[in-house]
């Protein structure tokens, strides 16, 4: 009997103080953002209840939407480039290949190295005039680029140096999903005589489709944390082209302590993330 | 292709100063100048310690925890368990974006601003951990449960004792994803700490970087991008095979 009773706690004692984490940091968390949402406030004063006005000051608001866009930049250059670079080389080192390991190795490497050091090697990289990409061209006879300082560059520079970082995991990801293709169905193919795109698409394409998923699902989600490297690289400049939302959402809630209207913007944005994340899975579940 | 720039920056931090703006690949001298100004300017020493008892704390913290919940979401039988395992998977689907400001604003009230608490306390236990141990015990076979039970052993003394020691590959595996996860954070220390007595490595070189401290010399910033990228390094020539397997895993269990 005594058993049986003390069966019964342990389950809950186990349990618990992750529970009393979890509504601590998180839902307490969730709930009094959205209460938030509806007062000013810079936790020195007294809160200010106005309504609606944190609603009104967000449709009108052209640089969060800017912060956005500049995410979807981002996010448009980021993923498609990140799928073609790491199935191309998962393709590559799928066949045996001398010095696997040591490759493996090193493509890994940027992903597990903090993207601090990752972004100021690579500000030091993108810079006009003394940084080694532009050095390399002006070798090559050709001219500078504006990596970092034209509006129209900025962003996409730091989706090619995302994708470089993170592309190793990606590539073990898609190793993984090639690698559960059983060599003879290759082989029947060529020897019906099926090219190699044709082999691609009808034997690769469907045994990677759900790696493809998860790619986009984790490099999208990654894309909408975005805030270090333009934190560190350009500070969301030039004239805001890359001002993450995230970093947006920041100086809001700790340069200017908006606080209620930093937590609406939160709430929204972490809504726009939930729903994305759901229409991706609807449309990519349809292939 | 991958190694490259960081190579440069190792060597880049080691040249002297009027070689930096020709270099390509290797100076032609060695030298720690930049080494020792980077000393001389920001609190390395410090801030390395700050990341390695913040990181360590928590992941011991998350290993103990989760491994708690996970043994009693897999093993044990109760009622609620299974609207327990729902809730926590759909927190796992809430963006941290809503919940950043409102946790500052605890850290706030309760006077944790510039403490190690603000730091590990929110991070001390996390879901992704419940999922991988929970997974991970529910291979375990219940012969072995049962024959400690019926040798009078209490549930804790299973999970620590008897279940721990067999399952190092996933505790490995949450150890190190922890562990990296909490070194690299920089965003949270950014928000919470104000203090340089207090900050982690990878807000100290950041601050470092951006702010003027620097003053513009590419080698000192080198040298502390450097340092920071240097223990997960070291960890990594280790722990090579079991880095790849934890993160790769992350991603096949989506």
């Amino acid at each position: 009997m005594k058993q049986q009773h003390t069966i019964k706690i342990i389950p809950y004692l186990m349990v618990s103080p992750y529970l009393v984490h979890l509504c601590l940091f998180v839902l307490f968390p969730v709930f009094f953002s959205l209460f938030l949402m509806f007062f000013r406030w810079n936790i020195i004063s007294p809160m200010e209840y106005i309504g609606l006005q944190n609603f009104y000051k967000l449709f009108q608001d052209r640089l969060f939407f800017r912060s956005l866009g500049n995410t979807l930049v981002f996010l448009l250059i980021h993923i498609p480039l990140q799928i073609l670079i790491a199935l191309l080389l998962a393709e590559l080192l799928n066949q045996k290949i001398k010095f696997r390991s040591f490759l493996r190795a090193s493509y890994f490497l940027p992903v597990i190295i903090s993207g601090v050091v990752v972004t100021i090697v690579w500000w030091q990289l993108y810079g006009y005039d003394t940084g080694l990409l532009n050095r390399i061209l002006v070798k090559l006879n050709l001219p500078k680029m504006g990596w970092l300082i034209s509006p129209g560059m900025a962003m996409p520079s730091i989706a090619i140096m995302a994708t470089w970082k993170n592309v190793g995991l990606y590539v073990v990801l898609f190793l993984v999903g090639l690698q559960t293709v059983p060599g003879q169905y290759y082989e029947a193919a060529e020897i019906d005589g099926a090219s190699h795109w044709q082999q691609f698409r009808y034997i690769t394409l469907p045994a990677i489709n759900p790696t493809i998923f998860m790619v986009v699902i984790l490099s999208t989600i990654g894309g909408f944390s975005l805030f270090i490297e333009p934190y560190i690289m350009t500070g969301g400049g030039p004239l805001n082209s890359t001002m993450s939302a995230v970093l947006y959402i920041y100086k809001q809630a700790f340069t200017y302590y908006h606080m209620g209207y930093a937590a609406t913007l939160g709430f929204f944005f972490a809504v726009i993330i939930m729903l994305v994340v759901i229409i991706q899975r609807k449309l990519i579940e349809k292939d | 292709m991958f190694l490259y720039p960081f190579i440069w920056m190792l060597s880049a931090s080691l040249a002297p100063e009027n070689e930096l703006s020709d270099l390509v690949l290797f100076p032609t001298h060695f030298t720690l100048s930049s080494y020792i100004q980077m000393l001389a300017k920001i609190p390395v020493g410090r801030a390395l310690f700050n990341s390695l008892f913040v990181s360590v704390s928590v992941t011991a913290g998350v290993l103990i925890f989760s491994s708690m919940v996970g043994y009693a979401l897999s093993r044990l039988y109760f009622r609620g368990r299974e609207l327990i395992f729902y809730i926590i998977l759909f927190t796992m689907t809430l963006p941290f974006q809503i919940t950043l400001i409102p946790q500052y604003i605890l850290i706030v009230k309760f006077g944790w601003v510039d403490t190690y608490l603000a730091l590990i306390i929110p991070y001390f236990m996390n879901a992704l951990g419940i999922l991988i141990f929970r997974q991970h015990f529910k291979t375990i076979p219940q012969d072995l449960i049962d024959a400690a039970r019926i040798d009078g052993c209490g549930e804790m003394y299973i999970l620590f004792r008897i279940l721990w020691p067999i399952s190092i590959p996933a505790l490995l595996t949450v150890a190190i994803l922890t562990f990296m996860g909490s070194w690299n954070e920089v965003l949270w220390p950014l928000i919470v700490i104000r203090s340089e007595q207090l900050m982690t490595m990878p807000q100290t070189v950041t601050l470092f970087a951006v702010g003027g401290r620097a003053e513009a010399q590419l080698g000192v910033k080198l040298a502390a991008a450097t340092m920071l990228a240097i223990p997960i390094l070291v960890a990594y020539i280790f722990f090579q095979r079991y880095f790849i397997q934890s993160m790769a895993s992350t991603g096949l269990k989506e």
